[in-house]
C-alpha cells in the first residue's frame, strides 16, 4: 500500500476520484458520529421492532400467568376474523378521509388567503402556528370542555342564540362525538398544510402569473392552470403524511371520548391501546401494532414514490 | 401574488382574514377566559361569557403547589421542562453530528443508513411502545424522567437529523475548501465554520424539538405513572378524568400548560415554519 501524505484537496474536495486510504478514514469518521444517534435509533427504534414482531406471535397476556408460548399466526387470524377490528378500521378510515380531505381544502383556501396583501398578514401568519403549538391534551381538554353537556359553550351559544331549546349531550351520541373528534383534529391539524403550502405558493415564481396575466388569464383559470398543478406535489405529500398521522391519533380519543360512547370513537390506534394495556393482551396487542405499522409502511412507501413523481415534475 | 381588489373584493378579503383569526383563537380564548372565571359565574345557565372578576386562585394553587388539585402540576412542569430540555439537546447534540456525517462524508451504506432512519419516522408510537415498556420494566427504567427522555429521543433524532441536514447542505462546500487552504483541521472545520453558519439550524431544530418533546403524550403516559416522572401533559389528562366538575382548574392547567410551547411557537414562528418545510418544499 503507498503511504502519502494527505492532501486538502483530497479530504475535502470528496467529489473527486477518491483513494482507499481516504475512503475508509472518511468511513471510520463517519461511523464516530452516528453513533450516539444510532445507538438511541437501534437500541429504542429497531430492537423493539424486532422485540414487537416476536411478541406479536405469542399468547402473552399479562393476567395469565405462563402465557407466552409461541402460537405463530394465531393472533393476526383473530384480528382479522374480528368484528370490532373492523369496525374499528371503519370508523378509522372515516375519520382519516374527513380530516385530511377537510385539512387539505382548508389548508389551500387558507394559505390562498394568506398569500394576498393585507394589513396584519404578518400577525395573522404567526396566529396561524398556534393550534398546531398548543399541546395534545390541551386540545383534548379545551374542545371536551366546549362541548360539555352540562355548562358547555356550545350548548350556551347555541341557545343564548335561540338554535337550540336544551341543552344536550353531545358527547353522549356516538355520530355527534366522533364529528366533534374531527373538528377538534382538523382545528390542530389545519395549520400544518396552511404552512407547507403557504411556503410553495411563495415558491412560485412571480414572473408565471405575469405571463398568464398578458394572455388574460384571471381568477380561477390562473389557479387551475397555473396554482394548482403546482401545488401537486406539496398536497399529495401532504394527503400521505396526515392520513400516516390520521391513523395514529390516539390523544384526542383518550382525552375527549375514551373510545366511546359505545365504541363510537373507537379508532385503531385506541382500540390497540385498549387491548394491550386496558386488557393486558400484549401478545394480541403486538400483532394488531404490526398490522397498523405494515399499512403504515405501505401507505408510506406510496409517500416516497409520489415525492420522487413530484420532483420530476418541479423538474 | 399581486392582485388588485375593487372595493367588495377588499370587504371579502378582510372578513375572511378575521373569520380565520377568529376561528383560531376562540376556542383557546374561551380557555383563557374559563381558567380565571368563577366556578359560579361557568356553571350558570345562561352562560355567563366574561367573569365580572378574575379568579386567579388556581394560578396561585398552581404557582405555590398548595392545595389538592393542583399540588401535583408543579412536578409535571418541572418534569417535562427537564424532560424536554434534555432529550433536544442530546437530539441537537447526536443530530447534528449524524447530519453532518450524512451531508459531507462518504461512507458505505450513507443512503440505506439514512432511508432507514427516516422509515422509523412512520412507525407508530404504539407498536414500539410495547416492547419498550417491558425492557424499561426490566431494567427498572419504569417511572423515571430518563426512561421518557430516551424515548422522546427516539422519535425526535430523526426529524432532528433530517433538518440538519437539509441546513448543512445549504452551506456551501466551498467554504470549508477555503479555510483548509488555510490548514484546518477536519474538526476545526466544524467547529470553526460549520456550527457557526448553522446556529440558525439549530436553533430551528432545537425549537421545533422543544415543543414536540414538550407536547409528547402517549409515550408518557405508557411509562410513568408517578409523581417522579409524570409529565405535564399526563397530569392534565388525570384532570379531565379524576376532577370532573372542576372546570376553572381544568381550563387553568391547560392554559399553564400550553404557554411554554405556545409562547415559543409564537416568538419564533420563523424557525417553526423552516422546520415544517425542510426539504418538503424546493428552494
Amino acid at each position: 500500500m503507498n503511504k502519502r501524505a494527505f492532501r486538502t484537496e483530497d479530504v475535502f474536495m470528496p467529489n473527486k476520484l477518491v483513494s482507499s486510504d481516504f475512503f475508509e478514514r472518511e468511513s471510520v469518521l463517519a461511523a464516530i458520529l452516528l453513533t450516539p444517534a444510532l445507538l438511541i435509533v437501534l437500541g429504542v427504534l429497531i430492537f423493539p421492532m424486532v422485540t414487537s414482531l416476536g411478541l406479536s406471535f405469542t399468547d402473552l397476556k399479562l393476567t395469565k400467568p405462563g402465557s407466552g408460548i409461541f402460537i405463530g399466526l394465531k393472533n393476526y387470524i383473530t384480528a382479522l376474523k374480528a368484528p370490532l377490528f373492523w369496525a374499528s378500521m371503519l370508523r378509522t378510515t372515516i375519520f382519516g378521509v374527513s380530516t385530511v380531505l377537510t385539512e387539505t381544502c382548508l389548508g389551500v383556501a387558507i394559505a390562498m388567503l394568506l398569500n394576498q396583501k393585507f394589513v396584519g398578514r404578518g400577525f395573522v401568519r404567526g396566529l396561524v402556528i398556534l393550534p398546531w403549538a398548543l399541546p395534545y391534551v390541551v386540545n383534548g381538554i379545551m374542545w371536551k370542555w366546549i362541548f360539555d353537556a352540562n355548562y358547555g359553550a356550545f350548548n350556551a351559544a347555541l341557545t343564548q342564540l335561540g338554535l337550540i331549546d336544551t341543552y344536550k349531550i353531545w358527547l353522549g351520541n356516538p355520530k355527534a362525538a366522533m364529528v366533534i373528534v374531527i373538528c377538534a383534529n382538523i382545528w390542530k391539524e389545519t395549520p400544518v398544510a396552511v404552512i407547507l403550502i403557504l411556503a410553495a405558493l411563495q415558491s412560485i415564481p412571480a414572473e408565471l402569473y405575469e405571463a398568464a396575466a398578458i394572455d388574460g388569464a384571471r381568477g380561477m383559470k390562473r389557479f387551475s392552470r397555473i396554482t394548482l398543478p403546482l401545488l401537486k406535489p406539496i398536497i399529495v405529500t401532504l394527503i400521505i403524511i396526515k392520513t400516516v398521522w390520521a391513523l395514529k391519533e390516539f390523544d384526542l380519543i383518550y382525552i375527549i371520548t375514551k373510545g366511546g360512547p359505545a365504541n363510537g370513537t373507537n379508532m385503531f390506534s385506541y382500540y390497540i391501546y385498549q387491548n394491550t394495556f386496558q386488557f393486558l393482551n400484549f401478545g394480541y396487542g403486538s400483532a394488531l401494532a404490526y398490522l397498523l405499522t405494515i399499512l403504515t409502511i405501505g401507505l408510506s412507501m406510496l409517500y416516497m414514490k409520489s415525492l420522487k413523481g413530484g420532483l420530476d415534475v418541479e423538474g | 401574488m399581486v392582485g388588485e381588489y375593487k372595493k367588495g373584493g377588499l370587504v371579502l378579503l378582510y372578513a375572511a382574514v378575521l373569520f380565520v383569526c377568529l376561528s383560531i383563537l376562540i376556542p383557546y380564548l374561551w380557555l383563557v377566559i374559563s381558567s380565571v372565571s368563577h366556578r359560579v359565574e361557568l356553571t350558570s345557565i345562561p352562560l355567563k361569557w366574561i367573569p365580572d372578576s378574575l379568579n386567579l386562585e388556581n394560578y396561585r394553587q398552581i404557582v405555590t403547589g398548595s392545595s389538592g388539585i393542583n399540588a401535583s402540576l408543579k412536578y409535571g412542569l418541572l418534569n417535562s421542562l427537564i424532560i424536554a430540555g434534555v432529550a433536544t439537546l442530546f437530539c441537537l447534540f447526536a443530530g447534528s453530528l449524524a447530519a453532518y456525517a450524512f451531508s459531507r462524508l462518504r461512507f458505505r451504506g450513507k443512503n440505506v443508513v439514512f432511508s432507514f432512519i427516516l422509515v422509523t419516522q412512520v412507525m407508530p408510537m404504539i407498536v414500539l411502545i410495547i416492547p419498550i415498556y417491558i425492557i424499561m420494566s426490566k431494567i427498572g427504567l419504569l417511572n423515571t424522567i430518563p426512561a421518557l427522555i430516551i424515548a422522546d429521543c427516539a422519535f425526535i433524532l430523526p426529524l432532528v437529523i433530517w433538518l440538519m441536514r437539509s441546513f448543512f447542505e445549504s452551506i456551501p462546500r466551498s467554504l470549508e475548501e477555503m479555510a483548509c487552504i488555510d490548514g484546518c483541521s477536519r474538526f476545526g472545520t466544524i467547529f470553526r465554520i460549520v456550527m457557526p453558519l448553522s446556529t440558525p439550524g439549530l436553533a430551528a431544530s432545537g425549537i421545533f424539538a422543544f415543543i414536540i418533546a414538550w407536547n409528547e403524550f402517549f409515550s408518557a403516559l405508557i411509562l410513568s405513572s408517578t409523581i417522579k416522572s409524570k409529565t405535564i401533559s399526563v397530569i392534565i389528562s388525570e384532570y379531565s378524568s379524576k376532577v370532573g366538575v372542576d372546570y376553572v382548574a381544568m381550563a387553568a392547567a391547560g392554559v399553564v400548560a400550553s404557554i411554554p410551547p405556545v409562547l415559543l411557537a409564537l416568538l419564533f414562528q420563523k424557525y417553526i415554519v423552516q422546520g415544517l418545510t425542510a426539504g418538503s418544499v424546493k428552494g
